[in-house]
């Protein structure tokens, strides 16, 4: 998925005029900004974002997964000081670092998460006035029941079953509500379609299963 | 009088040239920036994130389509030969090993910006080819429409490769090493590395993100992948010479005369001189390196303009459906001299490696796949592998993947695959159509050529796919 997500995300703030657009098409088209992962389990999306220059936090609620993380990380030497991994929750982090990051990226986290408000107000807490959240997560539709769990779960066992909770997952629009109560205004929402067959991620028209949302907060609240 | 006047100045504008690339060359030698190009990783090696092992054409067109990648700008890489440095030096008199250079390929020396370099000193333009044969009058020609564009450029390797040190040498992140002799690999596929290690006979040893094994039809980094190799052995070698031609022509044909033993070939180089690819069979050939310079021309002469019998139920047939050559058929020039030293012979193999990639490691140029002459494809192929790795590495790099790991490897793979294996196959089939003059055979590819030669749109796809 980072074919898609991390273009989304380094385009993203070159829109949003985060990113210095003198910088684009350079080997760190992200340099200087401040990037928080939440719920950056393994590391799979913060180690792109630190390749490409930004100085990126990931945080996890699971100590196991933060070990892991670290773990890989040192793999490769070149990502070096600039990605970090913190064991905490959001809502803690947010007391040690408030407004400290350019922007916040969760993904494929919301869908397990049952207090959406308060996660979400949480994520917006930790972004600088301007600042960018990205998420990428599965609607509630039936499409995404049978392809999320029937098909992912139970099928193809792409993800463990029990994974997820449809009833957990979230529409855009209960997405985008949310954010705007945060003080959020989205400024994107794309559809993302899995071939299981050639295993590629293409974007799609389709927000029927997964979807990305990009949001910027507002300049006050 | 004409030519003898646009001939000398030339010949002088070489023999600055020459000079210039020695100087050029020297500096390129002595570039003691390596120590500063790469870093000390813990575990005592050297670390780059790219190195490349073989510095040919197509090794050397690597690192330099790599090392241009602006998003690949800080990234650090190595091009490993086993040869010693040695200066190249562009002769007054041409070299004889020439390629056939398609259109994507000068895409390729465009967007490093040698292709002005490499035209201003020579290359041959050819306007139209013609392919004929002996067992039947059918024949196919191959140009734009009146001649107004080239279908090709003839270009020695001398040219190219100094063209492409050129370039390299003044990529920044970009380093060689000469007489690098490489003793062992280690990948992470197969042992317990997380990324490449070079070892090399001095015992040093190299680690890196993505090592692009470049190093020829032997290569060292196939043999430590898991891959399966295919190789036809053809019973043919291929014999090169440089020719000058009997009268001083507008030399912008290329010929191609399939042979009951092999295939021959003219490729032009100026107004008065051509280059001979003959494949031809082991034992032809090695007498042909022996005869002496008269009788040699002698044999080429022969080789294009002598009539066979033809087929007489393949004539009649090609006149029944009005598929006769008529008037399209055109003489190559006469030869009436070969160049001292410049007959030379090497043996001809295809090889089919059925995956270009492991984890960290990739195929590029006739370590991937080597194809017989006769189609001038084989260094276009590897350079066509060149410019969709670097995309696909730059690719990877911008959207913060690892250059070694991730899935820009594979679709390095299926691209190339899809684009080489029907070249592949095409130029195994005429080859096998043509070293018979079995009935059907001849048949088939007389029926062919005519057909493909009276259909223009067929004949513009068949171009436009050589071209790719």
């Amino acid at each position: 998925m980072n074919s898609l997500r991390v273009p989304l995300i380094r385009d993203g703030l070159f829109q949003t005029g985060a990113a210095d657009s003198h910088k684009k098409n350079t080997p760190r088209p992200l340099e200087g900004l401040q990037i928080v992962d939440v719920g950056c389990g393994g590391g799979l999306l913060s180690e792109p974002l630190a390749r490409l220059g930004a100085s990126v936090t990931g945080i996890d609620a699971s100590a196991d997964l933060i070990e892991v993380a670290q773990r890989h990380a040192k793999l490769d030497p070149a990502l070096g000081s600039r990605l970090n991994y913190i064991h905490t929750a959001a809502e803690t982090h947010v007391c040690e670092a408030p407004e400290k990051y350019d922007a916040v990226v969760s993904s494929e986290v919301i869908e397990h998460i049952h207090d959406k408000n308060f996660f979400l107000e949480q994520c917006v807490k930790l972004l600088k006035p301007k600042g960018s959240i990205f998420l990428t997560t599965l609607n509630r539709t039936t499409e995404s029941w049978l392809g999320g769990i029937v098909a992912a779960e139970h099928l193809l066992n792409l993800v463990p079953k029990g994974t997820h909770q449809w009833e957990l997952f979230i529409q855009p629009v209960e997405l985008q509500d949310i954010l705007e109560k945060c003080g959020c205004s989205t400024k994107l929402i794309h559809g993302m379609c899995y071939n299981p067959l050639t295993d590629e991620w293409k974007w799609s028209k389709n927000v029927k299963i997964n979807y990305a949302l990009h949001a910027v907060k507002a300049e006050s609240n | 009088m004409a030519p003898i006047m646009f001939l000398s100045p030339v010949t002088m504008a070489f023999s600055n040239v020459s000079k210039k690339l020695l100087m050029s060359h020297a500096g390129f030698i002595c570039n003691s920036s390596l120590i500063q190009k790469c870093h000390q990783s813990t575990s005592g090696s050297q670390h780059y994130d790219i190195i490349i092992a073989g510095g040919g054409l197509v090794g050397t067109a690597m690192a330099c389509a790599l090392g241009s990648a602006k998003v690949l700008s800080e990234k650090k890489i190595l091009l490993l030969e086993g040869a010693p440095a040695k200066p190249i030096t562009l002769k007054d008199t041409y070299s004889n090993r020439v390629s056939a250079i398609n259109h994507a390929s000068v895409e390729l020396f465009k967007h490093l910006s040698i292709w002005e370099d490499i035209r201003g000193h020579r290359v041959q333009e050819v306007r139209k080819m013609q392919v004929w044969e002996t067992c039947s009058d059918s024949l196919i020609t191959f140009s734009e429409d009146d001649l107004s564009n080239p279908v090709a450029y003839i270009i020695e390797n001398d040219l190219m490769m100094w063209a492409l040190s050129k370039c390299n040498e003044n990529i920044p992140n970009s380093s060689v090493r000469y007489s690098a002799k490489i003793k062992d690999y280690a990948f992470p596929h197969s042992s317990d590395v997380n990324t490449p290690e070079v070892l090399l006979e001095t015992g040093e040893k190299l680690s890196c993100d993505l090592l692009i094994g470049a190093d020829g039809i032997n290569s060292k980094v196939r043999s430590k992948m898991d891959t399966m190799v295919e190789r036809t052995d053809y019973n043919q070698m291929g014999v090169v010479a440089t020719l000058s031609l009997s009268d001083p022509t507008n030399n912008i044909v290329a010929w191609q005369r399939f042979l009951p033993d092999g295939v021959i070939a003219l490729l032009p180089l100026s107004e008065s001189t051509s280059s001979l690819v003959w494949s031809t069979s082991v034992e032809k050939a090695k007498s042909l390196i022996g005869l002496t310079g008269d009788s040699f021309v002698d044999a080429v002469n022969e080789a294009f303009l002598k009539e066979f019998p033809s087929n007489p139920f393949v004539e009649s047939l090609l006149k029944n459906l009005n598929l006769s050559p008529g008037t399209d058929k055109q003489i190559p020039p006469s030869i009436n001299g070969v160049q001292e030293n410049s007959r030379a012979a090497f043996p001809l193999g295809s090889i089919n490696v059925s995956r270009y990639v492991n984890d960290c490691v990739a195929l590029i140029g006739d370590a991937a796949h080597r194809v017989h002459p006769l189609a001038g494809q084989g260094v276009n192929i590897g350079f066509g592998d060149v410019q969709c790795l670097a995309d696909q590495v730059a690719k990877a790099a911008y959207q913060g993947s690892h250059i070694g790991k991730g899935a820009h490897l594979k679709v390095y793979q299926s691209e190339r695959l899809y684009e080489t294996l029907p070249k592949m196959k095409v130029i195994h089939f005429m080859h096998t159509l043509y070293k018979t003059s079995f009935t059907p055979a001849v048949v088939l590819r007389s029926l062919g050529l005519s057909l493909v030669q009276s259909m223009p749109l067929v004949k513009k796809q068949l171009i436009k796919r050589a071209n790719s």
